[in-house]
């Protein structure tokens, strides 16, 4: 029998402790926002917090959470947008956006434990996450942005304001 | 947000996001549609023109065929229609075109497909003619009702103003009369100088949803009942299943259910998709695998290399006399070439989940090929296609895997048909690498020969490979040949003017599937060709930029993005010193794209990426973020290809299997990307280009160009971590 907290709710499970905290929020619970991408903490879709740390659910078995607190990406931002949620939308990071749940928990740990990262903090903590489609210079642009708490000016954003007016023939 | 998962994830047929994400509506019913097999169907009340549905609170619903796979056609199509329907596009939703009605009623919206970046080169007109019709018909009911001749009434915002009588309607009361007005036949559209939506760079639609978690995939699919399925298929290709010993598992965990699917295969069907994959993996199974003994990288390669020397092959392009020209030339470089195999490894694994009872099937989908999709079901179940209904979710990536290539669709159905309740089959990722249709493995020859004065006589070409249409669609063979194969080479897209140039193919076909991988066949053949330009140029003691603008003289567009690109990049100026660059140019889908890439060798041979120079004229642009975060895509995915990428083959099984040993990208190898948008524009009926793919097949040979300029070593194999870099 395994107690813990999934976004501030109480749950328990009393099966296979073996089964992946992955598996039980998509299957069990229905939080369907943590994705599965490779099963082997490979590609960091399936990330979430345990407590303040960003894990990979997908090889994160329930008996290793008894009594803990778990956040997936659909409790990330429960009082509004998480700044990082503000960025990402205002620098148009997500194309397919099937990892940017994980990208997105990845960075939200990040800045809670370093909230003015260096490029080398963001490689650091984000070269665990693929993204097949690129989004990286916007992943880095945005993440930059929430750190600094500011709005995006026009030299911030991803789109240059010279190809903006050079677009129409 | 925990409300918000409440309200959506749990609901019991939930799939589908509305007024609190951006108005994300993907149309999903748990119900066989009603309207089937009825083709004098009417349309639907409040509908204009097929394409746009004006409910009475004023929502403009607008459909879209193709497939959103993370290039934005679900803002951009929209868009083109919304351009000339002159609504408020605030109040503008996107919604699927649903395809079983699609079919129903005789394919009101046009061609599904979403392959060959076709989604806003081949359907702008047809889209901006209908918001135009909506338009005229709403103006035509307004007309009607003030009794005046609808020249005096203007559209715009969706209200329609009389400025003589001073007054004005909604499009929300106007459209229920304006649907059973006659669709007119010709109308204007727009001069590019009056649009006003079109090449704006306005949010998308689904960001929202992809940031918040929302349930947009067809993973994320739950329905009442559903099982959960894990599949494996035969590990060697070309094998087949030969048994299983479905006791050893039956008791375990949920398991529900052992069966085979088709002849490759066997599922595991359980109440949860970990409790199937755990017994998946303890399932005894034998295989037939002898056809996979000696079947390897090594024994195709050999079978490829003969095909350059062999006879049985199709001319793609045949200009003077390129023999001739060889003989008599002062100089002749000639060097082989070869790419490797590569996966899609799209981040959302294959996936499908389907429901079939009562002769009737149901499927949810990650689609690049709605129509598509619906004839696999009905062929595979033997059902008429009226009896089928195809829920398109957005795909958590395509890049070509989930268009032609629908095998994930013949098991998610061969599953629920023995299963009798909703299932949804998952792949793992190892099924994913080593089942998926990869980008051909291909090898090539090129010779060129020069005058005493260096200029260039003849150049010939020959590659040998797996053919994709010969796998795929041979509804596009011609006489038993893959002409596509020599895309980058033939009169359309080989702008460089040769006095004598051969390029020929020979198909030499094997059981490791192939099939469409983003930036199709110019990936592969820009890399020769650009590569190949750049040995032309160091033969002939030419800088590789002017060389190229020299055989480019007769192609302007060409020579304006390559000009471009060498302008924005400081061509022979790197910032930094032990900064080398490369250059290359492909044209593609209508588009031209050029790109310099900047980087430098360490004296452990290691390479770094420093910058990226990327200039594209894809015609007409209608969302320029969108294009730029096309470029950033095909970018990143050719820098993982060129610099890791490759699946290899040994009896017949893929080497690789999860990200461990197929690499992507990551975010710490990234280099500066500049994208500048550069649209030749000109005449709106005419082609625009296609920006999906075509950012992707210069950046091998840009590379690698650049690697020769700091190493003076030719890199004619992919991947470049087979070879040892020495900086000069």
């Amino acid at each position: 029998m395994i107690d813990f907290l999934v976004n501030g709710i109480q749950r328990r499970f009393e099966r296979d402790p073996q089964t992946p905290l992955l598996w039980y929020l998509r299957d069990e619970v229905g939080l369907m926002g943590t994705r599965f991408g490779c099963g082997a903490g490979l590609c960091g879709c399936c990330t979430v917090h345990v407590g303040k740390d960003a894990v990979r659910s997908c090889v994160t078995p329930l008996a290793s959470l008894n009594g803990a607190s778990v956040t997936t990406i659909e409790g990330l931002g429960a009082k509004g947008l998480h700044p990082l949620q503000v960025a990402w939308i205002e620098h148009a990071v997500p194309q397919c956006g099937y990892c940017q749940s994980g990208q997105i928990m990845q960075a939200a740990a990040l800045l809670a434990s370093k909230p003015q990262p260096t490029d080398a903090d963001i490689d650091d903590a984000m070269a665990g996450n693929l993204c097949r489609c690129g989004t990286y210079p916007r992943i880095r642009a945005a993440i930059k942005q929430a750190a600094s708490g500011k709005k995006p000016d026009a030299a911030g954003k991803a789109t240059p304001a010279a190809t903006e007016a050079k677009a129409r023939p | 947000m925990t409300v918000l998962q409440a309200k959506f994830t749990r609901r019991s047929f939930a799939f589908g996001i509305s007024a609190l994400t951006g108005g994300l509506v993907l149309g999903v019913k748990h119900e066989f549609a009603d309207a089937q097999g009825r083709p004098d169907m009417p349309s639907p009340p409040r509908e204009l023109a097929a394409w746009v549905v004006i409910q009475a609170d004023e929502t403009i619903v607008i459909r879209v065929a193709r497939s959103d796979m993370g290039q934005g056609i679900f803002t951009a199509l929209p868009m083109l229609v919304a351009e000339e329907l002159e609504c408020d596009w605030a109040r503008v939703r996107p919604e699927y075109a649903p395809v079983a009605e699609h079919a129903a009623r005789n394919r009101p919206w046009g061609n599904m497909v979403t392959t060959d970046s076709i989604s806003v080169r081949g359907s702008h007109e047809y889209l901006r003619k209908a918001g135009a019709q909506a338009r005229a018909m709403l103006l035509a009911e307004a007309a009607a009702r003030w009794n005046c001749p609808v020249e005096e009434c203007t559209a715009k915002n969706s209200v329609v103003t009389h400025a003589a009588s001073g007054r004005t309607v909604r499009y929300g009361a106007l459209a229920e009369g304006a649907a059973g007005r006659p669709i007119p036949g010709t109308v204007a559209l727009k001069r590019p100088q009056d649009w006003k939506l079109i090449g704006r760079s306005i949010p998308q639609f689904d960001t929202q949803a992809k940031v918040t978690g929302q349930p947009i995939y067809a993973i994320d699919i739950r329905l009442p009942g559903m099982l959960y399925a894990a599949v494996s298929a035969c590990p060697v290709h070309g094998g087949k299943l030969k048994s299983f010993d479905a006791q050893k598992v039956l008791s375990s965990p949920g398991v529900r259910q052992v069966l085979p699917v088709g002849d490759t295969a066997v599922a595991i069907v359980a109440t949860s998709w970990w409790q199937a994959k755990q017994a998946l993996e303890a399932l005894p199974v034998t295989w037939d695998e002898t056809s996979g003994t000696g079947f390897s990288s090594e024994s195709i390669r050999k079978t490829l290399l003969q095909g350059l020397d062999a006879t049985d092959v199709v001319i793609g392009q045949h200009v003077g006399d390129v023999e001739a020209a060889l003989a008599s030339a002062a100089k002749v470089v000639t060097a082989d070439y070869e790419v490797p195999y590569l996966a899609h490894a799209t981040m959302e694994p294959q996936t499908c989940t389907a429901h079939v009872t009562d002769g009737r099937a149901e499927v949810w989908a990650p689609t690049q090929n709605g129509e598509g999709t619906l004839g696999v079901v009905a062929k595979t179940l033997n059902l008429d296609p009226s009896k089928v209904v195809v829920h398109k979710c957005h795909l958590g990536g395509g890049f070509g895997r989930r268009g032609l290539s629908q095998d994930w669709a013949v098991q998610a159905v061969l599953i629920a048909k023995a299963v009798g309740q909703p299932v949804k089959m998952i792949w793992t990722r190892q099924e994913d690498i080593t089942h998926d249709f990869y980008r051909p493995m291909v090898v090539a020859r090129q010779t060129a020969g020069f005058d005493r004065e260096g200029r260039l006589v003849g150049w010939k070409t020959r590659v040998c490979g797996a053919s994709i249409f010969a796998r795929l669609a041979p509804q596009f063979m011609r006489n038993g040949q893959d002409i596509s194969m020599m895309n980058g080479f033939l009169k359309a897209d080989m702008l460089y003017a040769v006095p004598n140039f051969d390029i020929s193919y020979a198909m030499r076909n094997n059981a490791i599937p192939v099939g469409f991988w983003r930036g199709v066949n110019y990936s592969q053949n820009g890399f020769f060709r650009e590569t190949f330009i750049d040995e032309m140029a160091h033969a002939a003691k030419q800088d590789p930029y002017r060389f190229r603008r020299q055989l480019l003289a007769q192609a302007p567009r060409s020579l304006a993005v390559l000009d471009e690109a060498a302008r924005r990049a400081n061509w022979g100026h790197p910032r930094t010193p032990g900064v080398h660059q490369g250059i290359a140019v492909v044209e593609f889908d209508d588009a031209v794209c050029a790109q310099v890439v900047e980087l430098s060798v360490s004296k452990d041979g290691e390479v770094r990426v420093h910058r990226v120079v990327c200039v594209i004229d894809p015609v007409f642009v209608v969302h320029p973020d969108t294009v730029v975060a096309q470029m950033e895509g095909c970018i990143v995915q050719g820098l993982g290809a060129v610099l890791t990428g490759e699946i290899t083959v040994k009896d017949g099984r893929i080497e690789q299997s999860n990200f461990h040993d197929c690499p992507l990208l990551r975010i710490h190898e990234l280099p500066r990307i500049e994208t500048y948008i550069v649209p030749s524009g000109g005449d709106p009926t005419q082609r625009w280009g296609g920006v999906g793919e075509s950012g992707l097949p210069p950046l091998a040979p840009a590379l690698v160009n650049a690697v020769f300029a700091a190493t003076g070593q030719r890199i004619r194999t992919l991947p470049l971590k087979q070879h040892k870099l020495r900086p000069a």
